[in-house]
């Protein structure tokens, strides 16, 4: 009596019922797998810990002090009420004025005032989520395409081509030069587009970079920019990390290319996405920013804003918080020095085990080198090892693969979004299972001569493995288990 | 110059419309109690602003919602981080109980399957995308709010197919137009995915009948198309006849147990721009019983989540059910007392409207004001409410209305004095322009023969000329 499966199918679009959310991504899976067990010192010692979310919960404590000290920047405190009404109503999708100029001063701020930002080129989104998708809309129709090098965020497969039916072409980068983005590679992916008909609208870079971390130097921006000026493609700088890079080689935005005397570029061709999810820490607020040197897409922008306006009331926090070019600059240096120190003790804990990452100076993650543990060096090997790393070490980590990474082996560890015991719980289970594999990989070979040292071995392996249960017993916590995430 | 993508250069965002463009003239001269009284007055914006007061006073009273606190102790950190498409739940139960509320407790709503969005422009596009595909249709009776040529069209290619209604019976929707409409869908060769409705309507100012929703129930049913209702104004419904949900139909024709999986197909828009006057905050949401459908929706919100600061506030206030119950009767009061006062000041200048009972304005008639029944009257006249009397009102073909001389005039976005000042300018110009003599309360007012008219319009021409403005000063 009821409709089948493909009746509703068709009752719905195909957008809807097909996979084009990417969800189904490993990237995702290890999310639920997270969810279903979440990691808790004492409630859920043996959880996994998410090490998956690139997040930024170092330097809370110094906004929340900010927060507490300045009331007014809250409509809703008896010092910020008296302009609830006004900010409640206002809904003009050039959003509040001090808002934006709050925001073209802290990306000022962040690229060490080397550029100035235009605050009339500033259009809100529905995070960088909505940013790019709103960008894509702008500049191409569907069948169109972009060029991304690789490896890249999983999720623009979804941002970028879901809704509006663009299409995502990689550049080849590869590992024996830290995946540098190379001219050669950009003309040949340019070529394959040409070769199977697609017009390619622009070129898609995230720098700093997720997943890898590292910032691209003055030459590849340059060369970037002549590229897709030669070509009269779009260019689209992700900056969204600008503010985590903790270390040399410093970042440079592509504002500031484009203030070289000798660079010669069509600035209408280049649009920046920026948020304040990463380098803030506040991804709830959802608060991101399409930053464009061409007026006609600034306009539209604007307009097509208008499905994912920030709200006023964040509006007014962040135009209170980023004016206060004090805290800001403080913020900004402690962050970074935060983060550096983590990710050191990070590293320097990994590299005592013989697990090296991509040398980086940014981003809240590392680009961590397994292929060592790699049964054989295929994408089949990688998945394996990754499912052990998610339940049998624990630890909710990326594979390379998601972020279309051409080499098997490389998987994204993100750092910065636990406390520092916890990170300690995740470094030393790192190190166990690494030991552990160096162990199995011994044995194995020993195995093939003499049989009867196998049971020594295990039972080696089993002291092994509960002092890897008491180091997990830690007692102190990340943020506890948000109650106002509940888990099904 | 680099070309940029089709709906980046085409006209279907909409915002060459009047209903824009009449905006656009009062951000150039906007009215002010003090310091600009001449300016033009905003009558074309459906804001609620008429219980603040009772929302502020709530705020006083509840430092730790506003303040990023749960008893006392900061959870700004835990805010921040909340990124959760499925939202917080405890907004998600609050904004559902409050919908519930609404609607006089006869329907409820399950949380489950409420999914946020960045206000109900948000809503209305993922809805689109996820039930439509480019090039499909939608009808929507006419007059319709003029954002939804951008909101439903733009980005999604879908197309709208209107359902002509008309003042003969007071545009509600009858049988033979929903048929008229699916027919000429046909003969363009577009597959017609559902019905849009708003209700309350937006510009109409009424509810729709039980006749009506039963019909359109019936209708996508036999069809085997969906029904999108669009609710941001039921918490606005004022007065008899009381608000009737299409999710009340559903109940009562007990959908969801006679397998004819209509009750599936039915999606209810709601926002808290109007009811609550929060249009700043940007608080959307879509309601539905197909699983597919909250899935596909809950994944799209990715692209306009509502910010975890927001949803936090809002779930304390709608939580307090005093306050909310202490809202709605109140801000059913004020609505009716200032409708009742734009209607009488229309009276007045000898100009009736559309009988209302819910939304934030009304739905005015100045056919008689016309100089031919045309739609070039109709802009004529427009431009001059706009420019001389310096009100800006939307005309009813910036909202596809088949009849020439209909208006929309807001009366809640304004205080009492602006709205008296609104109306007597508007009487001034009436008596002026129509050289007709004071009108009595009961809104008799006389038609002038076309010829006298004509020199008339002429006349008023040369004054404007001469700087001669008709508008009493303050």
């Amino acid at each position: 009596m009821g409709f089948t499966l493909s009746n509703q199918q068709q009752q719905l679009s195909k957008i809807a019922t097909g996979n084009g959310h990417g969800e189904n991504s490993p990237y995702f899976e290890g999310w639920k797998a997270f969810d279903s067990n979440p990691y808790h010192p004492t409630k859920n010692p043996h959880g996994v810990i998410q090490m998956g979310l690139a997040e930024n919960q170092l330097s809370f404590d110094l906004i929340q002090e900010w927060v507490l000290n300045h009331p007014e920047a809250s409509i809703c405190t008896a010092e910020g009420a008296k302009e609830f009404k006004d900010i409640a109503n206002f809904q003009d999708y050039h959003g509040l004025p001090e808002f934006r100029n709050a925001v073209a001063n802290f990306m000022g701020n962040v690229r060490g005032n080397r550029v100035t930002f235009d605050p009339d080129r500033i259009v809100m989104s529905g995070g960088a989520t909505g940013a790019h998708e709103m960008l894509a809309f702008c500049l191409a129709d569907p069948g169109e395409a972009f060029l991304m090098p690789v490896p890249y965020y999983p999720a623009f497969d979804r941002d970028l081509r879901w809704r509006t039916g663009v299409q995502l072409l990689p550049v080849a980068c590869e590992s024996f030069n830290n995946f540098k983005i190379t001219r050669a590679a950009l003309e040949d992916a340019y070529e394959k587009a040409q070769k199977a008909n697609i017009r390619v609208k622009g070129l898609l870079i995230t720098n700093p970079s997720n997943p890898l971390g590292t910032v691209l130097d003055r030459e590849t921006l340059k060369s970037l920019v002549t590229f897709i000026n030669e070509k009269n493609i779009h260019l689209v700088c992700d900056e969204i990390y600008a503010a985590t890079v903790f270390t040399q080689p410093s970042f440079i935005s592509i504002a500031e290319i484009l203030e070289e005397e000798e660079v010669e570029c069509n600035r209408e061709l280049i649009h920046i996405v920026y948020s304040l999810s990463k380098d803030m820490g506040f991804p709830g607020f959802r608060v991101g920013i399409v930053y464009s040197y061409n007026d006609a897409v600034v306009n539209c922008a604007r307009k097509m804003s208008s499905f994912g306006l920030v709200s006023t009331q964040t509006q007014r926090l962040i135009a209170s918080m980023l004016s206060d070019n004090e805290f800001v600059d403080r913020f900004i240096a402690e962050s970074a020095r935060r983060l550096k120190a983590r990710h050191a003790k990070f590293t320097v804990g990994l590299e005592e085990e013989g697990t090296t990452c991509l040398k980086s100076s940014g981003g809240l993650f590392v680009w961590m080198d397994l292929h060592k543990h790699l049964k054989e060096p295929t994408f089949e090997a990688e998945m394996a090892l990754w499912r052990i790393i998610i339940h049998e070490v624990k630890l909710n980590v990326s594979p390379g693969s998601s972020f279309h990474c051409p080499e098997p082996g490389w998987f994204r560890v993100c750092f910065a979004n636990m406390d520092d015991q916890t990170m300690e719980v995740a470094l030393e289970r790192i190190r166990n299972f690494v030991l552990q594999d160096k162990e199995a990989a011994v044995v194995a070979m020993k195995k093939k001569k003499r049989c009867w040292q196998s049971s020594k071995n295990l039972s080696l392996s089993f002291n092994r493995r509960s002092r890897f249960d008491e180091v997990m017993m830690s007692p102190h916590s990340p943020i506890p288990q948000s109650p106002l995430v509940r888990a099904t | 110059m680099c070309m940029l993508s089709r709906k980046a250069t085409c006209n279907s965002h909409g915002q060459d419309s009047s209903y824009f463009l009449g905006w656009q003239e009062y951000e150039k001269n906007p009215f002010h109690e003090v310091r600009n009284t001449k300016g033009i007055i905003q009558m074309g914006l459906a804001e609620n602003q008429l219980c603040f007061d009772i929302l502020k006073s709530w705020i006083a009273n509840n430092p730790d919602a506003a303040g990023f606190k749960r008893n006392g102790e900061s959870i700004f950190a835990e805010l921040a981080l909340f990124q959760d498409y499925h939202g917080i739940p405890e907004f998600k139960k609050a904004l559902t109980e409050f919908m519930s509320e609404i609607r006089g407790n006869k329907v409820s709503f399950d949380p489950n399957h409420l999914v946020l969005a960045a206000g109900a422009t948000s809503a209305n596009e993922t809805l689109m995308f996820c039930l439509a595909n480019h090039g499909e249709a939608f009808l929507l009776p006419t007059p319709y709010y003029p954002g939804f040529d951008r909101d439903l069209k733009w980005r999604t290619g879908v197309e709208i197919i209107p359902i002509h209604c008309t003042s003969s019976n007071g545009f509600q929707i009858t049988e033979t137009a929903l048929q008229e409409a699916y027919l000429e869908a046909q003969k363009r060769n577009l597959r017609v995915k559902g019905v849009l409705v708003t209700n309350p309507s937006n510009p109409l100012g009424t509810t729709m009948t039980r006749n009506e929703l039963n019909m359109l129930v019936s209708f996508v049913d036999e069809k085997g198309i969906h029904l999108v209702s669009d609710e941001i104004y039921s918490g606005t419904a004022f007065s008899t006849p009381s608000f009737v949900s299409v999710m009340e139909i559903l109940k009562e024709r007990k959908c969801d147990e006679n397998g004819s999986q209509v009750w599936k197909r039915v999606h209810v828009v709601y926002s808290l721009s109007k009811d609550l006057g929060l249009p700043g905050f940007r608080v959307g949401a879509i309601y539905s019983n197909d699983d597919m459908v909250v899935a596909a929706a809950t994944k799209m919100s990715s692209f306009g989540l509502v910010s975890s600061q927001t949803q936090y506030l809002l779930a304390a206030m709608l939580s307090d059910k005093k306050l909310t119950k202490n809202y709605i009767s109140e801000n059913h009061k004020r609505l009716r007392q200032r409708q009742k006062k734009l209607v009488s000041g229309l009276q007045k200048a000898g100009i009736s409207c559309l009988k209302g009972n819910a939304g934030l304005f009304c739905w005015v008639d100045m056919r008689h004001l016309l100089r031919s029944n045309t739609f070039e009257a109709e802009m004529e006249l427009w431009k001059k409410i706009v420019y001389e009397v310096r009100l800006n009102i939307s005309p009813g073909s910036s909202c596809h209305c088949t009849e020439p001389g209909w208006f929309r005039v807001c009366f809640a976005n304004m205080s009492e004095e602006t709205l008296d000042l609104a109306m007597q300018r508007l009487k001034a110009f009436v008596t002026e322009y129509y050289n007709v003599p004071e009108v009595n309360g009961h809104g008799q007012n006389s038609r002038l023969n076309h010829s006298r008219r004509r020199s008339l319009t002429k006349w008023v021409f040369r004054l404007s000329f001469d700087d001669r403005s008709p508008i009493p000063g303050r």
